[in-house]
């Protein structure tokens, strides 16, 4: 049973206000809180009416302290209300893929109650269970499973005291739509609501750890489930259309004042002086604040703090050596550099070897071999990081996108030397996660500043700034090289890549943000890096596998700092994997399907989650839906100006597995690549909201697709010079495809088992694009593009080079 | 300081500001509107979108004093007595968002784009809305949005001319 200390105060404070008297004395003699009121009374922003979905506004904080809500109660999860709504209660955020909605649909499923009488709150650190935020796609794949197992288990208890109130036992009780009746006597029924209504389960659930939480209940065979696998509309979406939404770039605090960085102009400047008397004139100033290289500039009003931002005088003094290699010289200082480390394979090893690669390599009638490069890409997020901190009552309270607002909370509570339970984050909608907001910049440096004036502070980055010094994909090199037998079968594969991943930083560290690299806090070491392998299934039966590390000559206060980009590793290397693979297939003049098929077909050895039979499933799925016409690349050569081809890459992602196509038009002359369709089949097991479902596999296909002909982080010797939309060119309505298929496949042995798993969907369509991209642009040209983005100089480069 | 009158969706206001302050800064922080939010303040991304005398405009780099007595329409004004605008309408039918943070700008730029040629062509559509970026890439169901937006307002002008001949 939860420690009455760790109920939060302010769900005491509701008690207090609660009309309804007996109710509360009910709830102070069982000494036990209730939050089925707390969101809405708190002035939570979070809380999503049952139908209509709108949010209620933000409100003053009260104040802490901000204890963990136990997830080993049921009513840390899920209130019933009287009138026969539920809220649910999760420790996730969406970054705009609908797993919100998903959730729902599961809790709601599992709990038999209509979906559209649910609502859902998340990623308030006082109010929800710590399920880590966002990450890795593990909403459905790993999350998804306490909040059914949870949902089952309220249904049972609901479902006992339905038993006792009739005097029949469960199994002679129906339950639908939030009501449970007797089987014998449909006029005996009760809602949940008129059992439990805006009370507590009192049910401590058992679990090692919050994914194993659990009740006595089962969940749901699939075959049972009836809101899982329908697509009822995201609720999210009415308030983002019709400007209703509180974003958290809107969060307002009595007394709040605005603040901007000032960073350095190189790469690891030092500051050297400040002169205040630049900004001290100006209206609205407060207050510069510095501590190591870290510069900030406080003001009334925002217009005001991007000015003196803009005006303030700082000397900084220009490192002795170069930060980095320019990104021109990039891949070849990483091919020349020593690496920090080797990646240890599954086994431990320094490399993952299988059968005897050199001897089949020598032995192999065709070697080919190929060096692809990938370059550092950025987030680039359409908003610039930001953050509002309220310091009031001697707490933080700290309202940001933070996808991962848990980490977020601790991290700031050490950063400032905080107890954990002071210091609560309030999560709320932003721009795009995608791993950038795994390490919130702006809600660290929000909660210094506001600690050090006092006063709420509203902090927003510039787009300059976002640009150059957001975390970073890393950059790639590969060499590969691939044994072909008289027959044209792949007989030995080695692959051998480097990532500058070296310094990785973590999630909401409170010496890896970069506030706290410029004030000079940094671990002992930074983080070794690291990338694994192709993630296919091919059969080849002697193969090498070696990735290392390199470090850029700067390491910290770097605005190449690398961190978790979509699927943080996946669109580099599949894309040297899945280019070679093609590079194969033309030199053994086989159809690019068919020799995909091929070696996935020449073993019957499969995993636990069948992701052969599945690889082979999407490959078909794809292929079909395309009308793809069998034949090898490159396409017998056209006439005009025009030339069009089409490509395949595939892979898994974790347990979710794609293949893709891309058919591309080339304009010989210009070197301008559009991509005219785009077709994808996609396995991630069971889907809980297919339409929401496939409008994230579209978004996540162009975002492969921004990243293969657009992205790229331009620097010289001292800064990052890509700082704009202009100097760094994305994706764009023109460049949109005419034509996007999506084909959920389920390519499970047993597609019908009651235990179809629910895997992750929010990265695994990205990894392939590019592969898919660059193959179609060799079948429409014969030309192999191996280095990253396919923008129009380059690929006009390229053919020219080609017809000399 | 300047004396500045702003009419924004329906409503005057008065406001005693710097007049080169950017109009997303007075919108924003002084109305307390959040349709319009700054993606680049460089009038490049348009998530700052406002419409400013029936024309889509970048209210990021638009000095406050140039918006002086004009009709502002912003995201929250596009809806009329509870009934949302056929552009939101079509979005809310087509799912477009993911994050959405761009989406004020699709939206009101659609807007403009739709006020200006009821009925564009797949190009139109690409060129209208060529520079209003989203980094969620949702651009293939924007498109779909705007055309099904297209029909939606055709059919609400052919009931509109019914009624009139009724």
């Amino acid at each position: 049973m939860t420690n009455f200390t760790k109920v939060p105060q302010q769900v005491e404070e509701v008690l207090e206000r609660q009309p309804d008297a007996s109710r509360r004395d009910f709830l102070k003699k069982s000494g036990f809180l209730v939050v089925s009121f707390s969101a809405a009374a708190m002035g939570h922003s979070l809380l999503l009416a049952p139908a209509a979905g709108a949010q209620a506004a933000a409100a003053s904080p009260p104040a802490g302290p901000y204890p963990d809500p136990d997830f080993r109660q049921l009513d840390s999860w899920i209130v019933i209300h009287q009138d026969n709504t539920a809220t649910f209660y999760v420790g996730k955020t969406d970054g705009g893929q609908g797993t919100g909605t998903a959730f729902r649909q599961i809790m709601s499923d599992e709990l038999d109650i209509p979906f559209e009488k649910t609502s859902l709150i998340m990623g308030a650190t006082d109010i929800t269970v710590d399920q880590g935020g966002s990450g890795g796609s593990d909403a459905l794949e790993t999350d998804g499973w306490p909040m059914r197992r949870v949902a089952a288990e309220a249904r049972r208890v609901l479902l006992e005291m339905a038993s006792q109130r009739f005097g029949v036992p469960v199994d002679q009780l129906a339950v639908s739509g939030g009501v449970i009746t007797v089987k014998a006597d449909p006029s005996r029924n009760v809602t949940y609501g008129e059992l439990i209504g805006g009370k507590r389960f009192n049910v401590t659930l058992t679990g090692n750890n919050i994914n194993a939480t659990t009740g006595k209940a089962p969940i749901k065979p699939v075959q049972e489930l009836k809101i899982v696998g329908q697509s009822p509309q995201r609720y999210d979406i009415p308030p983002k259309v019709d400007g209703s939404l509180h974003w958290a770039v809107d969060a307002k605090a009595p007394g709040m004042v605005h603040a901007r960085n000032v960073r350095p102009p190189w790469a690891g400047a030092k500051l050297v002086s400040i002169d205040e008397s630049s900004v001290r004139h100006l209206p609205g100033f407060i207050k510069v604040v510095s501590k190591g290289n870290y510069v900030a500039v406080v003001c009334e009003r925002e217009e005001q703090a991007i000015r003196a931002a803009r005006q303030l005088k700082v000397q900084w003094q220009k490192p002795a050596a170069a930060a980095f290699p320019g990104s021109e010289d990039l891949f070849r200082y990483m091919r020349n550099a020593k690496p920090t480390s080797v990646v240890r394979a599954r086994s431990g090893q320094p490399q993952e070897l299988v059968g005897d690669p050199d001897g089949a390599m020598a032995k192999a009638a065709k070697v080919i071999e190929a060096a692809y490069d990938y370059p550092f890409q950025g987030h680039t997020a359409l908003g610039p990081a930001h953050a509002m901190a309220d310091p009031s009552d001697g707490q933080m309270t700290i309202w940001s996108n933070d996808m991962k607002a848990y980490g977020l909370r601790t991290g700031v509570a050490a950063f400032l030397g905080m107890a954990r339970d002071r210091v609560r984050v309030i999560w709320q909608e932003g721009p795009q996660l995608y791993g950038r907001t795994a390490a919130d910049d702006a809600g660290f440096e929000a909660a210094y500043l506001a600690k050090e004036i006092g006063r709420p502070v509203r902090m927003q980055w510039m787009r300059h700034e976002e640009t150059a010094w957001d975390v970073k994909g890393p950059a790639f090199t590969f060499n590969l090289r691939g044994g072909l037998d008289a027959q044209g079968n792949l007989i030995a594969l080695e692959y051998h890549a480097r990532t500058a991943d070296y310094g990785h930083i973590g999630y909401n560290e409170p010496d890896t943000v970069l506030i706290a690299q410029l004030m000079g806090r940094r671990p002992a070491q930074p983080e070794p890096g690291g990338a694994s392998g192709p993630s296919e299934m091919y059969y080849i039966p002697n193969r090498r596998t070696v990735t290392e590390v390199v470090s850029m000559p700067l390491v910290w206060e770097s605005p190449l700092r690398t961190g978790n980009l979509r699927d943080p590793n996946g669109p580099q290397t599949t894309f040297a994997g899945e280019s070679f693979i093609d590079e194969l297939a033309a030199a053994a003049n086989a159809d690019p399907v068919e020799f995909r098929l091929r070696l996935l077909e020449a073993s019957s050895e499969d995993d636990e989650r069948f992701t052969r039979a599945r690889s082979i499933a999407v490959i078909k799925a794809a292929a079909e839906a395309y009308g793809w016409d069998r034949r090898p690349s490159p396409k017998p050569r056209a006439a005009g100006t025009i030339l069009t081809g089409r490509g395949i890459a595939y892979c898994y992602r974790r347990f979710t597995v794609v293949a893709e196509i891309a058919e591309v038009e080339v304009n010989r002359d210009t070197g301008h690549v559009w991509v005219k369709r785009l077709v994808c089949a996609h396995d991630c097991g069971l889907a809980v909201n297919p339409e929401a479902l496939r409008r994230t596999i579209e978004g996540n296909l162009l975002h492969g697709l921004s990243r293969a002909l657009y992205e790229e982080v331009q620097f010289d010797n001292e800064k990052v010079t890509s700082v704009d939309w202009i100097t760094h060119p994305t994706l764009r309505h023109s460049d949109c495809p005419e034509r996007i298929d999506v084909v959920l496949v389920n390519g499970d042995p047993n597609p019908n088992r009651p235990d179809l798993p629910h895997y992750g969907a929010g990265e695994a369509a990205i990894k392939p694009t590019v592969a898919a991209v660059a193959n179609a642009i060799f079948d429409a040209t014969g030309v192999r593009l191996r280095r990253v983005p396919f923008r129009d100089q380059r690929v006009r480069a390229a053919l020219q080079s080609a017809r000399a | 300081m300047s004396q500045i009158t702003l009419q924004v969706n329906g409503k005057r206001h008065a406001l005693e500001i710097d007049p080169g302050t950017p109009l997303l800064y007075v919108l924003r922080n002084d109305l307390g509107l959040r349709g319009p939010r700054f993606g680049c303040g460089l009038g490049q991304c348009g998530s700052c979108t406002v419409i400013l005398r029936g024309a889509a405009v970048r209210s990021c780099v638009t000095p406050v004093s140039s918006a002086q007595g004009a009709e502002i329409t912003t995201l929250e004004g596009l809806a009329q007595n509870g009934k949302l605008h056929p552009v939101q309408q079509a979005w809310i039918e087509e799912q477009v968002p993911q994050c959405g943070f761009c989406q004020n700008g699709q939206i009101m730029t659609a807007k403009a784009l739709l006020d200006r040629n009821p009925n564009p062509s797949d190009a139109e559509i690409r060129k209208g809305m060529d520079g209003t970026l989203c980094r969620c890439m949702t651009y293939y169901r924007i498109q779909a949005a705007i055309k099904r937006a297209a029909q939606l307002m055709a059919a609400a002008r052919e009931a509109a001319d019914r009624e009139v001949v009724a």
